[in-house]
């Protein structure tokens, strides 16, 4: 235990998934710390996804158990979604708002007062088109409105699908310094990734799945 | 989190809603256009008949605010599917029910326009008398909109996830909603005939009992449905 908080950010145990007959996930254990980053390396259907799914509480799983800051993903669904920032591959912002009505409505979704739209904003460098519908927005720029997002929940635990994409090199920059910051400060990063190149300089570990199981440790 | 926590929640849900779907060129507008649209083919159904157009009034004001209350309910959570908003709204910390609450609200509020418009367009079309219980034939509305709203808004969110949901709403809904079709149509013809036969008021004893069973059964049911 690290001040009251479990070390563990992260713990899964034989996680089992399947949709229909097929199973995605066979056995998945993993253990991501406080302070650590780690990413879930694997080809297209390995089950990275849903792992981060699950973990985020959108996927309950079959068999196996999985907890965040030693609160379980099925038992205690609400109190772990308090604790994890879930970054998708779309970016799930409303196209018909502005992008300060996007981060207005997810304030108050998240009980934090307005003030911290406008430096959430400032953060990703997008406070000059602030008044503007996300509609007209670039898919980098919608890619870090929903980095904003991120940046104004301030989660303990980031699982992150594939942030990377649509993003330029200063996009990059700014999607690590915003993990960084969060990891550094005694959060926990799992990460799905297709190119480990952009995030490299700053993982701990991978680990790579391959057809719903761990097939590797780095 | 507190009530305050999740009253903002529930507004600021609903606030969402309705401003997306003012803003969207297929929302307010579309909606409220096929509900006189329909008014007007059924009067052109009709005839010229005066005294038939009256007694149908209040049937086809009731069907018109059906079938495009049934698109407006589709198009709520389909404004959260367009952009992957759903898997964002599901993760925010809190009840779940909360998020049904504002959507409610927000469909409320939206097919409470909407109402305005299709029976405003069906007193001029259909050369409809305003009677002098006028309050209690707005009480009438009121009660089968919620009725509509509360069911609507839940089947919506259990057909959002399917291919079909476009079919599968009406195919859903509408059996469910012959109790209300009955009673809002029965109380609102007896008060527009000054209701002689004093047969408003059970009617709207049945709504009144319809609103509040589905209502709570809804609530309950909602956190299962969303997360099947």
């Amino acid at each position: 235990m690290v001040n009251g908080q479990p070390d563990r950010a992260i713990n899964v145990i034989g996680l089992g998934k399947r949709f229909g007959a097929r199973w995605v996930l066979r056995g998945v254990s993993l253990e991501v710390r406080r302070g650590e980053a780690v990413a879930l390396l694997g080809p297209n259907g390995s089950g990275k996804s849903t792992v981060l799914r699950i973990l985020g509480t959108l996927l309950n799983p079959n068999s196996g158990s999985a907890s965040v800051n030693g609160l379980d993903v099925v038992r205690d669904a609400s109190g772990v979604r308090g604790q994890v920032g879930y970054l998708a591959h779309t970016p799930g912002l409303y196209d018909d708002l502005t992008a300060r009505e996007n981060l207005r409505f997810a304030a108050d979704m998240l009980g934090l007062p307005y003030a911290a739209v406008e430096s959430s904003l400032e953060r990703v460098g997008l406070a000059h088109v602030a008044g503007d519908r996300v509609r007209g927005f670039s898919a980098g720029m919608q890619r870090r409105l929903a980095l904003a997002r991120l940046v104004l929940q301030d989660p303990r635990v980031l699982l992150l699908d594939e942030p990377y994409s649509n993003l330029d090199a200063d996009g990059v920059e700014l999607m690590n310094s915003v993990i960084a910051g969060i990891v550094r400060s005694g959060g926990a990063l799992l990460v799905a990734l297709h190119e480990l190149a952009p995030a490299k300089a700053m993982l701990d570990r991978t680990l790579t799945l391959v057809e719903g199981r761990i097939e590797g440790a780095h | 989190m507190t009530w305050r926590d999740d009253w903002r929640r529930v507004r600021a849900i609903a606030r969402k809603d309705v401003t997306t779907e003012l803003r969207a060129k297929a929302g307010f507008n579309s909606v409220a256009s096929l509900g006189v649209t329909i008014l007007i083919l059924l009067g052109l159904a009709l005839g010229p008949d005066a005294e038939a157009l009256r007694n149908a009034s209040v049937g086809a004001v009731w069907l018109a605010t059906l079938f495009s209350g049934v698109l407006a309910f589709n198009r709520s959570f389909q404004v959260e599917l367009e952009s992957g908003a759903l898997e964002p709204l599901l993760l925010y910390p809190g009840p779940r029910w909360t998020i049904f609450a504002g959507k409610l609200l927000g469909n409320l509020i939206f097919l409470t326009l909407m109402v305005a418009i299709v029976v405003a367009a069906g007193i001029v079309l259909f050369g409809v008398q305003i009677p002098a219980d006028w309050p209690s034939l707005i009480g009438v509305l009121a009660l089968g909109v919620v009725g509509l709203v509360v069911l609507g808004t839940f089947y919506a969110s259990m057909a959002s996830r399917s291919r079909a949901r476009e079919v599968l709403l009406p195919l859903l809904l509408f059996p469910m909603l012959v109790p209300v079709l009955l009673a809002a149509t029965t109380a609102s013809k007896a008060l527009l005939g000054a209701d002689v036969m004093h047969e408003a008021g059970a009617w709207i004893r049945l709504l009144v009992a319809y609103d509040l069973v589905f209502l709570i059964a809804t609530f309950i049911a909602f956190e299962h449905v969303i997360e099947a």
